[in-house]
C-alpha cells in the first residue's frame, strides 16, 4: 500500500472542531444492570484512542452509545460538537427525532467484531449503499469512490464478491471501507480482530495502522497491545464501568498504576 | 352377506360419463374459462394486496409505538381466529347493517375504470384482510430471523429506519418469507371455492352450476378438482424457479424442491450442489 487509504476520500474528512468527542459522566443501564457508572473522555482531532478492559466492563456499551445504538440514561455526548441523540429541553435529555440521528451517524463510522456485511449484496454495493442512498452521491462518483478504497485495502480484485465469498479478514476490510465511504469524521473500531483467525488479524490492523497515521480520529476497543504501542496516543482502562485509568501506551507498558490495570495486563500480554 | 343388492338399491347405478367429462374439461366452455380467470385473478389481488397488509401489520407489529403494536395484535388475532367463511358473509352481507344501509359491494361497481361484480370486490377484500393476518405472522418471522448486526450496520451508516427495512432487512428476510408465502398462495387459489356461497361464477361455482343442469355430479366436481389441481401444480413449479433465484437454501426444509414439495420425496440429486451465491454471512 504505497498510495494513502485517505486519500481515496479526498483526504483526512475535517472534524469542524478539535475536539472530536466529548463524553462526560455518561451513564447507562441495562434494566435493573448499571453499566456506565460516570464515563468522561475526550478525544481530539487525529487522536487514536485505544480501550482495554475486562469483559463484562462495558467497552462495547460505551462506544456504541457515541453514535448513539444505546441510549444513555446521563451526561451528555458530543461529536463535533453536536449532542448526540437527545435534545436538550429545559434541562433534561430527550431524545432526538430518528432522522437528526441518522444524520448525525453519517459522521462516526463504525466497524464490529463481527463484520456485518449486507450479504445480499457485492462487495461494490455494500460500499456504495450508503453513499448513494444517504449521502446522495451519484453512483458514478460511489462507484469511483469505491473502487479506490478497495484498492487501498487491497481487495480490487474482490469487487463483485459476495461477502460469503471471502475470508474473515477480507470481509473486515470490505467493512472499514465501507465506513469509509461515507467520510467520517470519526472512526469507531469494537474488538475489530477478536473473530479473526490469527492469521488474518495483521492484514486488518495494517489498514487500521495507516488509517491512524493518515490522521484519522478513532476509538478502538482492542486487546491488541501491539497495535496500540505503535498507533495509539492514548490507552484508555475501563473496568466494571469506569474508566480507572488513562494514559499512553509507555505508561501502560511500563508503570501501570491501577491493581486491575496490573492483573489484566498479565492476563493478555 | 351378501351386500350388493344393498349397495345397488342405494346408487342410482351409477356409470362415469366419459364423454360427458371430457367435454366438461376440454375444451374448457365460456363459463368454464371465465370462473378459472376468477379464480385466478382474485387470487392473484387478493395475495398481493395480503402480503402488503402482512408486511405493514408486522411492521406496526414491531414497532416502538403501543398503540401501532396493539392495532397489529389485535387485527392477526381477530381475523386468525376467526372462520374465513364469516368474514367472507360479515364483509358482503354484514356491512349494509353496520353502514346504515349503504351497500358497499352492489351488483355494479366502478373500479379504475373497470366494472366488477360487487361479490368479487367483496369477496377480495375479505381474503386481502384475512390474508393479511397471516401474512403479518410470517413477515415477523423472516424479518427476525435477520441478525440485528444488519440493522445495526445500516444506522451506523446513516440510514433511516425506512431504508434499513427496505434496503437491508426486508431483501434479507424475503428468502425466508417467499417459500411460507408460496403455501399461502397455493391455499389462496384453494380459498376462493368460497366464493361460490356469495354466487361469484368462480371454478368451484360453474361445477355447481354444471351439476345442477346435468345430475353429472362426480363428473363435475372431479373436473374442476383437476383444474384446482392444475393451477397448484403450475403454482409449484413457479414457485421453485422463484426459490431457486432467490437462493433459498437447497438444504433446508424451507426450500423443498418441486419434486419434495408435490410428491413429499426428495429427487436423487446427482452430479454436484449448484453454488448458491447471496447466502447469509453470519459467522
Ligand atoms: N443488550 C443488553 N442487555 C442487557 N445487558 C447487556 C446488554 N449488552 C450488554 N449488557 C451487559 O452490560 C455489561 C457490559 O457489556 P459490554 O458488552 O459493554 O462489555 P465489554 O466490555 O464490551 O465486554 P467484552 O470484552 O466481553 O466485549 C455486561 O454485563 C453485559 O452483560
Ligand atoms: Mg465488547
Amino acid at each position: 500500500m504505497t498510495a494513502h487509504i485517505l486519500d481515496a476520500i479526498g483526504g483526512v474528512p475535517r472534524p469542524t472542531t478539535d475536539t472530536v468527542v466529548e463524553a462526560t459522566e455518561v451513564e447507562k443501564w441495562f434494566g435493573k444492570l448499571h453499566v456506565l457508572k460516570g464515563v468522561s473522555l475526550t478525544v481530539r482531532r487525529r487522536e487514536v484512542v485505544v480501550i482495554i478492559g475486562a469483559s463484562g466492563s462495558g467497552k462495547t456499551t460505551f462506544i456504541r452509545c457515541i453514535n448513539h445504538l444505546e441510549k444513555i440514561q446521563k451526561g451528555r455526548i458530543f461529536v463535533n460538537g453536536h449532542l448526540i441523540g437527545y435534545r436538550e429541553e429545559s434541562g433534561k435529555l430527550v431524545e432526538d427525532k430518528e432522522r437528526n440521528i441518522a444524520k448525525q451517524r453519517q459522521e462516526i463510522g463504525m466497524v464490529f467484531q463481527r463484520f456485518n456485511l449486507f450479504p445480499h449484496m457485492t462487495v461494490l454495493d455494500n460500499i456504495t449503499e450508503a453513499p448513494v442512498k444517504v449521502r446522495g452521491v451519484s453512483k458514478d462518483e460511489a462507484v469511483t469512490t469505491a473502487r479506490a478504497l478497495l484498492a487501498r485495502v487491497g481487495l480490487s480484485m474482490k469487487e463483485s464478491a459476495y461477502p460469503a465469498q471471502l475470508s474473515g479478514g477480507q470481509q473486515q476490510r470490505v467493512a472499514i471501507a465501507r465506513a469509509l465511504a461515507m467520510k467520517p469524521a470519526l472512526m469507531l473500531f469494537d474488538e475489530p480482530t477478536s473473530a479473526l483467525d490469527p492469521e488474518m488479524i495483521g492484514e486488518v490492523l495494517d489498514v487500521m495502522k495507516e488509517l491512524a497515521l493518515e490522521g484519522m480520529t478513532m476509538i478502538v476497543v482492542s486487546h491488541e497491545m501491539g497495535f496500540a504501542r505503535e498507533v495509539a496516543d492514548r490507552v484508555v482502562m475501563m473496568d466494571d464501568g469506569r474508566i480507572i485509568e488513562e494514559g499512553t501506551p509507555d505508561h501502560f507498558f511500563t508503570a501501570p498504576t491501577h491493581e486491575r490495570t496490573k492483573a489484566f495486563l498479565s492476563k493478555i500480554l | 352377506m351378501d351386500l350388493l343388492p344393498f349397495l345397488a338399491t342405494t346408487n342410482t347405478s351409477f356409470q362415469f360419463d366419459v364423454d360427458w367429462f371430457i367435454h366438461f374439461i376440454f375444451p374448457p366452455s365460456p363459463v368454464l374459462l371465465g370462473g378459472l380467470a376468477i379464480t385466478i385473478y382474485v387470487s392473484i389481488i387478493a395475495q398481493a394486496a395480503g402480503v402488503l397488509l402482512g408486511v405493514l401489520s408486522a411492521l406496526a407489529g414491531m414497532s416502538r409505538n403501543r398503540v401501532l403494536r396493539s392495532i397489529s395484535g389485535v387485527y392477526v388475532w381477530v381475523f386468525r381466529g376467526t372462520p374465513l367463511l364469516v368474514q367472507l358473509f360479515i364483509v358482503y352481507f354484514g356491512t349494509p347493517y353496520l353502514l346504515g344501509g349503504i351497500d358497499l359491494f352492489p351488483n355494479h361497481v366502478g373500479l379504475f375504470g373497470i366494472d366488477i361484480r360487487g361479490a368479487i370486490l367483496a369477496g377480495i377484500v375479505a381474503f386481502s384482510v384475512n390474508e393479511g393476518a397471516y401474512m403479518s405472522e410470517i413477515v415477523r418471522a423472516g424479518i427476525l430471523s435477520i441478525d440485528p448486526g444488519q440493522t445495526e450496520a445500516a444506522k451506523s451508516l446513516g440510514m433511516t429506519y425506512r431504508l434499513t427495512m427496505s434496503r437491508i432487512v426486508l431483501p434479507q428476510a424475503l428468502r425466508v418469507i417467499v417459500p411460507p408465502l408460496g403455501n399461502e398462495f397455493n391455499n389462496m387459489l384453494k380459498t376462493t371455492s368460497l366464493l361460490s356461497v356469495i354466487a361469484v361464477g368462480e371454478l368451484f361455482r360453474v361445477a355447481q352450476a354444471a351439476n345442477s343442469a346435468s345430475f353429472k355430479t362426480f363428473e363435475a366436481y372431479f373436473g374442476v378438482a383437476l383444474y384446482y389441481l392444475a393451477l397448484t401444480t403450475i403454482w409449484s413449479a413457479i414457485q421453485g424457479v422463484i426459490e431457486r433465484r432467490l437462493g433459498v437454501s437447497q438444504a433446508g426444509a424451507q426450500g423443498a424442491s418441486f419434486w419434495s414439495r408435490m410428491f413429499g420425496f426428495a429427487r436423487r440429486t446427482t452430479g454436484t450442489a449448484e453454488v448458491e451465491v447471496p447466502s447469509s454471512g453470519g459467522h
